[in-house]
């Protein structure tokens, strides 16, 4: 809602600064977005009359003229093609000021005196207009400053109203708000009614009342359309941001701006019978003033005649029924629409207009017969004619009801905090337009016509709250009792394992939930990813079902800029289809692209691969000691012989991999890039200590180097040491594995290193060499492996 | 034979001539071994009278002890000399940098979301997370946001079917505790919100910082305090002016819009704050007794406040991060900053 600040005062003057009204607006919720002048400041311009205007003896385009600025008659060369004798227009006279701060001085040119400037209207920054002179009307008085005679020194002011204040998209309603604000009194305009000079009306019936409670209807004959907009409602609307058309639309503009109402003038010799205000029917179509063609949606309410639909009720007229500049007849419209009913039409049409973002927030049902007479009074005013009798027809059970709200006045304190007194609050409610009756326990406040959001004895508490101000309520500390909070300690916070992952240097990335689909199907081709209805754009339209495609991208953008290393993790959710809801699962995911290594003196220049990631998602989970397993699994979009399932207690909790290099290559990355992601649970539960005795005794260690075909897996070897070895082997360390020179082909040499001890005796040497016995009778049998010879 | 005093006097001078260890060893064998010099002077003792042996063997004694004594210190000067030769050699450039493990870094949005809820932690809250994907009852008409009211329109909201949307916001988490759990309810709710909305200023997912306190005591002036409070610790400035603005949320009675004092240029208007003085970070209210009664909380017995707050506006105004967009570009140029 944009208003001009001298409009607001003809109904509303508080003796403050434009700051500090436009501050109190902010401060009692109807927040100021910007305040701008009228135009630039400038001086010295006054209204001035071309006398004469006369060829310029050596330029074409120039013409020499005689101009009275009131107090003078002055010779200004021009050349502008609207400069002609008896126009009226702007002169900055010597000595002026211009916008830019661009002094007017006597000139000569060529060779001919000029004593000042008729000026354009974008010179002015009064209009966007620069092809001419700006004409100004015959009647304007000569020599007054151009500033007062078209009071420019106004501001225009914006405001930023919530959608629960419909009441305020008008002068009025922003006029009433400041009145009790500053404790001033509100002029309305008195609008008597409008007697009928003529007979002439046009039957209207409602077939729909719960949408249209209340229609009025008004024929006005002969009116002149040719005729000008009066300039101080011109001004005005171009102050709120509405471009003057022409008086019939200007009127209902006027009308719409200072009291709310929504208004149509119809042209009365195209409509066809009378106005019927009904549901659309099957199929029907309707042209718009827009021009566009719409075919109607079941449930739309449309004013229609005996023929035809003529307008979208409440949104839009018909570009058949509109008035033209050849219009004689008008038949006006006021009506209330129900704002519930309304809700998301305008919308489903793709339209939003002044008229239909009113009637969705709720316009004052008992304005409409005002509003008529106003916009009847201007109407006559601007383009003459002679008005019938209004008709009213509507159904009084459908208009909405303000019920009665009991306001204790125990609550306001209890609420806010502050006590307020009784006088001020009764002045504040009554201020406002409520029916305030006095009750043993505080008031009866019934709400006024203009408000749809006072259900509550809430509602009326916020009223008050925000007029005495929100400054008026001391802050104070809160005060409770203390809850005890648990933490169990087989639970850690997602925040140390963070802080794990940052110590291993990994940064911490933030990506959209939303992904490109055809990423996503390389790793997860299975699953048909949930997409949304209306997405920002393709590449971000369906939400991941894992978090690598996010982290990929991010590893792109990385290494596009020069990034050499790159490690980066992130938690957040997955989302699975399935059968009810979506599966929406904490994940936490790790992605290490290029060298191992930060490049520095001391540091081999080695690009990272599986392992390092894998040591980052067995020491994140070191506590699930051999509860954590991984086991060699092919994932697509992951590389076939360099991916494992992550178990935990056998269950997949995970997947790790190196990037398919065809993947890699499609997304843009260059390096090789290792990838994991886990379950969250997985790194949030932790197991609870429990302490086992240390042995006193000595421990002795046996090393062996066994050479094992090159596809057994290292655990398979660990785990059937384990087993053979008894009870007694306390370690179990693989400390070397070689392929190469020395060894058949197919083979690998494993070194691994075995400890025992005895919690309540040393060891005595044949128990550990029989247990070795046992452990390479066992390896030779299951797998086949031999000792190094 | 060489006298005792010729013997002493080249001892003397060979020793102090030895350059190394290896060298002092053989003239100590050459002069005090079994077969050396001085060894030999005492072998001949026996050639002596009685009265002259014990003067004659004190006097080769005597040096014999003074050329140990001189090999000894020769030795250790011999030795340090060395040590320190080598301690020269093992010279290092202290300054190189340290063999290290990297370190990387927590997203400043998490960090942000960290540091809110460490406070509110020290005020008893308790953090809770929800879905993203929620259905239209928890994100909008729990709380009193029926279809097709306008307030909707101010949502840009994400749809995923029907009767689900990408959250619009995290209060659908407080309507989830209030339907499990009775007053006093004091929680925070993190988290990921999307709206369907992307340009400079815009991102079509953020993160929100919301919180509800449901007791039977609580007022505005509550309200009021804790955020002030909370501003303030936020940024570390017990001066900062903040303000509250009525405003309008279905979910609240009276809301209001908090503004702080801008944080660049202390008020006197600037690009930040539009040249207003006041930026915009909150939003809050008394909570309104329908989104009470509708998750099952007695209206007349308790009431309470919410008020939910952008993670990446108050970053961005807390580290002076100008762009939106580089929270999810994830460079590494902007992220190693929040080391």
């Amino acid at each position: 809602m944009i208003i001009s600040e001298q409009w607001l005062r003809t109904w509303v003057s508080p003796q403050v600064t434009t700051d500090a009204l436009s501050h109190k607006l902010t401060m009692i919720g109807l927040e100021v977005d910007s305040v701008a002048g009228a135009a630039e400041a400038f001086s010295g311009v006054v209204v001035a009359q071309i006398i004469s205007a006369e060829q310029h003896p050596d330029a074409d385009k120039l013409r020499v003229c005689t101009v009275n600025a009131g107090d003078e008659t002055v010779q200004i060369v021009c050349g502008a093609p609207n400069a002609r004798a008896g126009l009226v227009a702007p002169l900055a006279k010597v000595g002026a000021v211009l916008p830019g701060n661009f002094k007017i001085k006597k000139a000569e040119l060529r060779g001919v005196e000029s004593q000042g400037m008729l000026c354009a209207g974008a010179e002015l920054t009064i209009s966007e207009d620069n092809d001419g002179l700006m004409e100004l009307p015959a009647d304007a008085p000569i020599g007054a400053d151009i500033r007062e005679y078209l009071s420019l020194d106004d501001q225009v002011i914006e405001l930023g109203l919530t959608p629960n204040r419909a009441d305020c998209l008008s002068i009025r309603g922003v006029a009433r708000d400041v009145a009790v604000a500053f404790d001033e009194d509100l002029h309305e305009p008195a609008i008597p009614p409008v007697e009928s000079t003529i007979a002439d009306t046009l039957p209207v019936t409602i077939d729909a009342t719960a949408k249209c409670p209340r229609y009025l209807g008004r024929v006005i004959k002969n009116v002149d359309l040719s005729r000008p907009t009066p300039d101080y409602m011109r001004e005005r609307l171009e102050r709120a941001g509405l471009r003057s058309i022409d008086a019939a639309v200007d009127v209902t503009n006027y009308v719409l701006l200072e009291l709310g109402q929504p208004l149509h003038a119809f042209d009365l010799d195209r409509l066809t019978g009378g106005i019927v205000v009904r549901e659309c029917k099957p199929g029907e179509v309707l042209t718009l003033l827009d021009g566009t063609e719409q075919t109607l949606q079941p449930g739309t309410l449309v004013i229609a005649d005996h023929a035809k639909p003529l307008a979208l009720a409440g949104i839009m007229g018909g570009a058949d029924s509109g008035v033209a500049e050849s219009t004689t007849n008008l038949f006006l419209e006021s009506a209330f629409f129900t704002p519930q009913l309304m809700a998301g039409r305008a919308r489903s049409y793709g339209l939003h207009t002044d008229a239909s973002h009113r009637y969705e927030r709720g316009v004052d049902f008992q304005l409409q017969r005002d509003a008529m007479e106003r916009s009847t009074q201007l109407f006559i005013d601007a383009v003459g004619g002679e008005a019938g009798p209004v008709t009213e027809v509507g159904s009084d059970a459908d208009l909405p009801v303000n019920e009665a709200v009991l306001l204790r006045e125990t609550q306001i304190e209890k609420l806010l905090g502050i006590s307020v007194d009784r006088v001020e609050i009764e002045r504040i409610l009554e201020g406002l337009g409520f029916w305030v009756v006095g009750h043993e326990r505080g008031w009866l406040c019934t709400a006024p016509s203009w408000r749809f959001d006072m259900g509550l004895e809430v509602d009326l508490i916020e009223e008050i709250a925000r007029i005495v101000g929100f400054d008026a309520i001391p802050a104070q500390p809160i005060k409770a009792s203390l809850i005890p909070v648990g933490v169990p300690e087989t639970r850690r916070a997602l925040r140390m394992a963070k802080n794990d992952l940052v110590a291993r240097g990994y940064f911490e990335a933030v990506t959209f939930s939303f992904v490109a689909p055809e990423v996503q199907a390389y790793f997860d081709p299975e699953l048909s990813p949930i997409p949304l209805k209306n997405p920002i754009s393709a590449d971000l339209a369906v939400m991941r079902t894992s978090l690598i495609p996010g982290l990929l991208k991010a590893i792109a953008h990385n290494a596009s800029r020069q990034q050499s290393r790159v490690r980066l993790f992130e938690t957040g959710l997955k989302f699975i289809p399935s059968e009810g809801d979506a599966e929406q699962i904490p994940m936490l995911a790790l992605a290490v692209s290029g060298l191992r290594d930060t490049e520095g003196w001391s540091t081999e220049k080695v690009v990272a691969d599986f392992f390092d990631v894998k040591g980052t998602v067995e020491g994140l989970l070191a506590n699930l000691g051999d509860r954590l397993t991984f086991e060699a699994s092919v994932f697509p979009g992951l590389h076939d012989g360099q991916s494992a399932a992550i178990l935990v207690d056998g269950k997949p909790v995970g997947r790790i991999g190196a990037v398919h290099p065809s993947v890699r290559k499609a997304i843009g990355i260059p390096a090789n890039t290792v990838v994991a992601e886990v379950l969250q649970s997985v790194v949030t539960e932790v197991a609870m200590p429990a302490y086992d005795d240390i042995s006193k005794y000595p421990e002795t260690r046996r090393d062996l180097a066994l050479v094992a075909d090159k596809g057994i897996a290292s655990t398979e070897v660990l785990s059937t040491i384990r087993i053979a070895a008894g009870t007694l082997l306390t370690k179990l360390d693989l400390f070397d594995v070689y392929e190469g020179t020395g060894l058949a082909e197919g083979k690998k040499s494993l070194a691994i290193g075995l400890t025992f001890q005895d919690q309540s005796r040393t060891l005595d040497e044949s128990e550990v060499s029989s247990a070795i016995d046992q452990v390479l009778d066992s390896l030779r049998e299951n797998l086949g492996i031999e000792l190094r010879s | 034979m060489q006298s005792l005093e010729n013997i002493k006097a080249e001892a003397v001078v060979a020793i102090e001539a030895a350059l190394d260890i290896a060298a002092l060893e053989e003239l100590r064998i050459s002069y005090l071994g079994k077969k050396g010099a001085v060894t030999g002077l005492l072998k001949n003792l026996g050639q002596l009278s009685a009265e002259e042996r014990p003067k004659a063997g004190a006097e080769i004694n005597a040096v014999k002890q003074q050329l140990n004594e001189q090999l000894n210190a020769r030795k250790a000067s011999l030795q340090d000399a060395a040590l320190a030769s080598q301690l020269a050699e093992e010279v290092i450039d202290v300054t190189l940098p340290g063999r290290r493990a990297e370190t990387g870094s927590l997203h400043p949005i998490t960090r942000t979301i960290q540091r809110m809820e460490t406070f509110f932690s020290s005020m008893g809250f308790e953090v809770v997370e929800g879905p993203e994907i929620e259905d239209d009852y928890h994100n909008f008409e729990a709380l009193n946001i029926p279809a097709h009211h306008p307030a909707r329109a101010m949502h840009d909201t994400f749809y995923v079917d029907d009767t689900h949307v990408l959250r619009t916001h995290t209060s659908g988490v407080q309507v989830r505790t209030m339907e499990a759990q009775q007053p006093p309810i004091r929680v925070i709710c993190p988290g990921r919100v999307y709206r369907c909305d992307s340009d400079l200023t815009h991102s079509p997912m953020f993160h929100q910082v919301e919180g509800l306190l449901i007791d039977e005591t609580s007022n505005f002036g509550h309200l009021k305090g804790l955020l002030e409070d909370f501003l303030h610790a936020f940024f570390e400035r017990d001066d900062l002016s903040v303000r509250l603005r009525p405003s309008y949320f279905p979910f609240t009675e009276p809301s209001a819009e908090v503004d702080i004092q801008c944080v660049k240029c202390s008020g006197a208007g600037c690009r930040v704050c539009s040249h207003t003085g006041w930026i915009e970070v909150l939003g809050c209210g008394m909570v309104n007794p329908k989104v009470l009664e509708m998750s099952g909380i007695d209206p007349d017995e308790y009431r309470g406040f919410a008020f939910g707050m952008g993670v990446e506006r108050l970053s961005m105004l807390r580290y002076g991060i100008g762009d939106l967009r580089l929270n999810f570009d994830n460079d590494l140029r902007f992220l190693a900053q929040f080391m």
